[in-house]
């Protein structure tokens, strides 16, 4: 195939060009035939996901740059993209109970969460500081819309006016921080920074401060985490789910191509502040949570925590550390949506409970979802020999080879403070006295639930090609 | 020579003098207007420059859309400007003191400002000499820079997107017109024949009909 437009190579953005136009063919059923059509267009947008995911595997391996550099297809976006896909696709499918409701039949929800996609592809492929703006303001904008799609509820539309705000905030950060390192390079492109950027200089690491100061708040780190729990907690589930694992996919990708491509020579800059988020994020992660008492609080807390032990990978600035966040991604997000089709499988007599109170003896009511859950927690709080472990196993052996002594230290020590809050849920599923019955599970939410609960139990057993693919994706960012 | 100076100084002078009519003039109505007329000097000054092209994006966007959004924001809502502008005497020692630390900090900034004289030489797309800026724009947005040019319409796709999915409600209390079901009618169904006997009027039974 070698279609082309202004001299540009197209095969690249294949599955952006699929994903854009399917996105827009849906908009154009939805709009003339009305919200009848909603869980059609929902089943085809997931359909669409997956058609994308597969084009992506396809596409030929090894570096592929279009656009004049502003588009990088690598092992690593190839690897980022069909993460992201992934968790998309299995938002999609969790959405479905939320969708089937007569007052949020709405199917835009659907053609929002394709073109938040969309900028996340972008995004993870992005070469230089333009089409990394347009990807994130993609992303994010799509993500405002569908915090607030549930606007009849005043915490839905609390979240999303909270998370647009700020969320604008931020992005005039990234753009003043964008400025700046256009300024002292005279270049946007990561290839042209990075030849420009080898000694350092005060404007240009003013500049980079900003500039990950953006990207901190789109992966929720301390200090730019401010936004996390309230957006989690008034955000419908579903929507949260998608928060929890597809935008923090796609924002860690630019994370990790920044640094690594675009500032590869002056490393100690940014490893400092690397190691200070890190630091703050798992400590604030683990402190903070013990105190709440709403499970999707919780997991935004523990999030913070998780994209913290993320970052201790990325700190360490070498192709293990590269190779370790990439681990941590793809396990964390596998732990994520198999923790949120429980929460919302969690509903009684019709009625989503989101207490922690509220899982209380769920070991006795309901055992098999207790032991999923109890799996998952053990899991986040990083028990062998489940996945968890693993992930934060090699995020800080990467730490240690690159010197990190005292935040590998400091990563261990917090993660043992997270285990207290997550086993104190297991603690109320399995010691206290039941709270009640809960509803049937619905296939979809049981199947994903299945699927991401055995992925964690048995991650030990397949863990090898995992390692290789991650491996060989994180090599092809050096 | 004289003339483009001649028309420098008559739009510039133009320009800052309604500028200063914005604030001032007691009717918000007459602000933007005043706004409007400050855009279109502005879009002049600009092709004095020889940038036609945004001279006249200024005039569509600013004076198109912004300031008749303007007009309308001030016209329909029931903004109190008076009482906004209680205290202005009262604060304005205050703010001709902050106003000229401003102004002394730019001049001192601007003064010592030397424009690098190479800065010409690192623009990546400068303008062909042969072509007009427009068509100069037209040249690359299209093809060197089709990819951002994509992506900005599918982020305002988005934009309209959510626009529509958090504000338009249909209401089921509201009557819309129907069309189809206005040509769709006949006689028939709009009129009926009824002897009334003289003095008794319709039945109930009639009237009811007839209502629906």
């Amino acid at each position: 195939m070698s279609f082309t437009t202004a001299g540009y190579q197209l095969a690249p953005v294949l599955p952006e060009l699929v994903l854009a136009i399917g996105a827009m063919a849906l908009l154009m059923l939805g709009a003339y035939r009305g919200q009848g059509t909603t869980s059609a267009v929902t089943s085809l947008a997931t359909v669409l996901l997956i058609a994308v995911g597969v084009l992506e595997y396809m596409l030929p391996s090894g570096k592929q740059v279009t656009f004049g550099g502003s588009f990088i297809v690598d092992d690593f976006a190839r690897f980022m993209k069909i993460l992201a896909l992934v968790g998309s696709a299995v938002t999609l499918i969790l959405s479905a109970e939320f969708l089937a409701d007569a007052s949020r039949r709405i199917f835009e929800y659907a053609i929002l969460v394709l073109l938040s996609t969309l900028g996340m592809m972008v995004l993870i492929s992005a070469g230089d500081l333009i089409s990394l703006y347009l990807g994130l303001e993609l992303m994010s904008l799509a993500l405002y819309v569908v915090a607030a799609s549930n606007r009849d509820n005043a915490k839905s539309t609390e979240a999303g006016l909270k998370y647009f705000v700020l969320g604008a905030l931020s992005s005039g950060m990234l753009l003043y921080g964008a400025s700046l390192v256009y300024g002292f390079t005279g270049t946007v492109s990561f290839t042209g920074i990075a030849a420009a950027a080898t000694i350092s200089n005060t404007g240009l690491v003013f500049g980079l401060v900003f500039l990950l100061a953006g990207l901190c708040f789109k992966v929720s780190a301390v200090p730019f985490h401010m936004w996390t729990p309230d957006v989690y907690e008034g955000a419908p589930t579903p929507v949260t789910a998608f928060f929890a694992s597809a935008p923090k996919v796609a924002a860690l990708a630019v994370f990790t191509r920044v640094t690594l491509t675009a500032f590869p020579g002056i490393v100690s800059q940014w490893q400092q502040i690397l190691v200070f988020v890190a630091i703050a994020s798992m400590a604030l992660g683990s402190f903070a949570a013990i105190g709440q008492s709403n499970i999707k609080r919780l997991m935004a807390y523990s999030s913070i925590g998780h994209m913290g032990f993320a970052l201790v990978g990325l700190a360490s600035g070498t192709v293990e550390g590269a190779q370790g966040v990439l681990m941590y991604i793809v396990i964390y997000v596998a732990m994520t949506l198999g923790s949120f089709s429980i929460i919302l499988a969690m509903k009684r007599n019709g009625q989503a409970v989101e207490q922690i109170s509220d899982f209380a003896g769920l070991s006795r009511t309901n055992p098999l979802l207790a032991f999923m859950f109890a799996m998952l927690l053990f899991s986040l709080a990083g028990v062998p020999p489940l996945a968890g472990f693993f992930a934060k196993w090699y995020v800080f052996v990467a730490a240690i080879k690159a010197n990190l002594f005292t935040l590998a230290v400091i990563g261990v020590l917090t993660s043992v403070v997270g285990a207290y809050y997550y086993l104190a849920i297991v603690k109320t599923m399995y010691f206290d006295e039941p709270a009640g019955q809960v509803d049937p599970v619905r296939v979809e939410v049981k199947t994903v639930l299945a699927v991401a609960g055995l992925f964690n139990i048995l991650f030990a057993v397949f863990a090898g090609p995992v390692v290789s693919v991650a491996s060989a994706a994180a090599k092809s960012l050096f | 020579m004289i003339l483009p100076a001649l028309f420098f100084y008559l739009f510039a002078g133009i320009c800052v003098a309604s500028a200063v009519m914005v604030i001032v003039s007691r009717n918000p109505v007459h602000s933007v207007l005043y706004l409007i007329l400050a855009f279109v000097n502005a879009s002049g000054l600009f092709v004095l420059m020889g940038a036609e092209f945004l001279a006249m994006i200024l005039i569509v966007v600013y004076v198109g859309a912004v300031a008749v959004l303007f007009l309308f924001v001030i016209m329909m809502l029931d903004v109190d400007f008076i009482e906004l502008r209680e205290g202005f005497i009262q604060y304005l020692p205050v703010g001709v003191v902050i106003g000229g630390i401003f102004l002394f900090e730019l001049l001192l900034t601007v003064a010592a400002w030397v424009i690098n004289p190479n800065v010409g030489k690192t623009i990546t797309a400068p303008i062909p000499a042969n072509v007009s800026n427009t068509e100069a724009l037209g040249l690359v947005l299209y093809t060197k820079y089709v990819h951002y040019f994509q992506l900005s319409g599918m982020v305002l796709l988005v934009a309209m997107i959510g626009a529509i999915v958090l504000t338009l409600r249909h209401k089921a209390s509201v009557k819309r017109q129907d069309i189809n079901v206005q040509n769709a009618r006949t006689p028939e169904m709009a009129m009926a024949m009824r002897k009334v006997a003289p003095g008794q009027g319709l039945s109930d039974a009639d009237a009811a009909e007839w209502v629906k």
